[in-house]
């Protein structure tokens, strides 16, 4: 079991509140998850700069003077804001795939949470209500979200075994399920040059889709394929710089609702987490179908 | 005529005032034990629940002839294993509303999740919107309208009961099914194993018929059903299937 919320604003007057809402949506389905949780926020950044967000083990001895240090090493203006065991810096976007080397030689134990223009990624290990405390989600404003409460299965409970998983710029996958096929598609995918950082089975979701998206795919079509090729049980959300997706296996039995309204549209493993959402008594309320893609962008 | 497991149990007078529960303000195991401690014969017949907010196991395991009514949507397993109530959502319903039912009514006004009515062995649950994957799982004597469509995989395994579909069912219909019968006024998207479609006669259409009008729903006629039900090919080992093992 796990849980998913998610939230795409149409409405931009609720875009202050993006990170309560979705933080009380992922409160709510912490029985389906109280291992660890993760969110991704997506707000937008100055014309031309992007984000990198990192997470630490041992944050005070990592974050110390890491912005200057970075900023001389790519030669550009860097910002720095920590929060608890991750940082978040801002810098011009085409300078973020240098970063991202640098921060491995400059600090060999800070792993990179996610990257691009809109993209923030948090997560750790304790109950969703925490996790989310921790990072002041509920502060955030932004466009469109994706939140997860897991309860592991396939790989062990660590903040890199945490959902979302982000493979590629602006992408990041949550999952409630679990593969069966995810040993070999890692091979396969390590033949084509991609790395992995855990052994968890929706790590290898989200690689194989930016994998596809990489060679010329847009989500849609990456998610059509996954149908063939991923083997298990899965109910997908995945966020880019502009929307989100969703997609179930054939079988479906990993549960999804969804909402709909002139403001927003939501999803929630359960029901339960979208009830105190506004207007939820007039919404369209629906399950997504099996092996359907549905995706909403701005 | 097989009507012997259709549900019996009428609605009960009301003459007192309806009890209330919020659940906003009062936890769930509260309403649900006080709905167990009702007995037969009680003069508390009406019960109404607010705020449900898609919470697990609202109304469950009732065994006394009341009427409870929610208001709102619930999440998991409502009114699963119910004896005699007659149970109202006015919202929809999460997986596994009325499983395992004994008897009495539920009556769904929106939409069902997966599982509705699964194992159920007896009473009357009504699905006035769509159902999800699973509908009718392995039933055993329940019976089940909907008026809308089921999804895949409904009526797998079905033992017995009636499973009344005036949309369209998904795919996979009545897969492994044994005795229950299964009709669809819609199109069928895909049979499962060991599901054909069967003569409709006269003794369907009367249970049909009484099935509709106890499930209110008199604007769809028997006539425009189809019958599925069981090829019987599954039932036993069959030494030529040896192989496939």
């Amino acid at each position: 079991m796990c849980g998913i919320v998610g939230l795409f604003l149409k409405d931009k007057s609720l875009e202050p509140q993006l990170g309560a809402m979705l933080s009380e949506m992922m409160v709510l389905l912490t029985d389906r998850g109280p291992d660890s949780a993760g969110i991704a926020i997506y707000g937008s950044s100055a014309e031309g700069q992007g984000k990198l967000t990192i997470q630490s083990p041992a944050p005070k001895r990592d974050f110390a003077g890491l912005d200057a240090e970075l900023s001389k090493k790519i030669g550009a203006p860097v910002a720095m804001t920590v929060k608890s065991t991750h940082a978040v810096f801002v810098m011009p976007a085409d300078k973020l795939e240098a970063a991202r080397e640098a921060i491995a030689e400059l600090r060999p134990a800070a792993r990179v949470m996610g990257m691009g223009e809109a993209i923030e990624i948090y997560k750790e290990v304790g109950l969703p209500e925490k996790v989310a405390e921790r990072f002041e989600v509920s502060k955030m404003s932004g466009t469109h979200g994706i939140g997860h409460t897991r309860m592991a299965t396939e790989s062990a409970v660590t903040t890199m075994g945490a959902h979302p998983f982000s493979t590629g710029p602006d992408q990041c996958l949550v999952h409630n399920g679990s593969l069966s096929n995810h040993n070999n598609v890692r091979r396969e995918l390590r033949r084509e040059g991609m790395t992995f950082e855990t052994e968890n089975d929706t790590e290898v979701a989200a690689a194989y889709l930016s994998h596809k998206i990489a060679g010329g795919m847009d989500l849609g079509q990456a998610l059509e394929s996954s149908l063939s090729d991923l083997d298990g049980f899965f109910t997908f959300v995945v966020g880019t710089k502009n929307g989100f997706g969703v997609v179930r296996d054939p079988i479906a039995c990993k549960p999804a609702v969804m909402a709909e309204t002139d403001r927003y549209v939501a999803f929630g493993s359960e029901y339960r987490a979208l009830a105190n959402l506004p207007g939820i008594e007039q919404a369209r309320v629906w399950e997504p179908e099996p092996s359907t893609v549905y995706f909403w962008e701005h | 005529m097989a009507t012997s497991n259709l549900a019996k149990a009428p609605a009960p007078e009301t003459q007192y005032a309806a009890r209330v529960f919020d659940l906003a303000k009062v936890p769930l195991r509260e309403l649900n034990q006080a709905l167990h401690d009702v007995t037969d014969g009680s003069n508390e017949t009406a019960w109404e629940v607010l705020n449900p907010k898609g919470n697990h196991a609202v109304a469950v395991g009732i065994d006394a002839a009341i009427n409870v009514d929610v208001h709102g949507s619930v999440g998991y397993y409502c009114a699963g294993m119910n004896q005699k109530a007659n149970v109202t959502v006015h919202g929809s319903v999460g997986p596994g509303v009325a499983e395992n039912m004994m008897s009495g009514a539920v009556i769904v006004k929106g939409d069902a999740s997966q599982y509705a009515g699964a194992t159920g062995r007896g009473g009357l649950l009504v699905i006035e919107g769509n159902a999800s994957s699973r509908c009718g799982i392995s039933m055993k004597g329940i019976n089940i309208v909907v008026r809308g469509n089921v999804g895949h995989m409904s009526a797998f395994m079905a033992q017995s009961g009636n499973l009344v579909v005036l949309g369209d069912a998904g795919d996979a219909l009545g897969d492994s099914i044994y005795e229950a019968r299964l009709f669809v006024r819609g199109s069928v998207k895909s049979l499962g194993a060991d599901c054909i479609e069967k003569e409709m006669r006269p003794e369907h259409i009367e249970i049909l018929k009484d099935l509709l009008e106890r499930a209110g729903m008199t604007d769809a006629k028997p006539e425009e059903f189809k019958r599925y039900g069981s090829a019987r090919t599954l039932y036993n080992f069959n030494i030529d299937n040896a192989d496939a093992y």
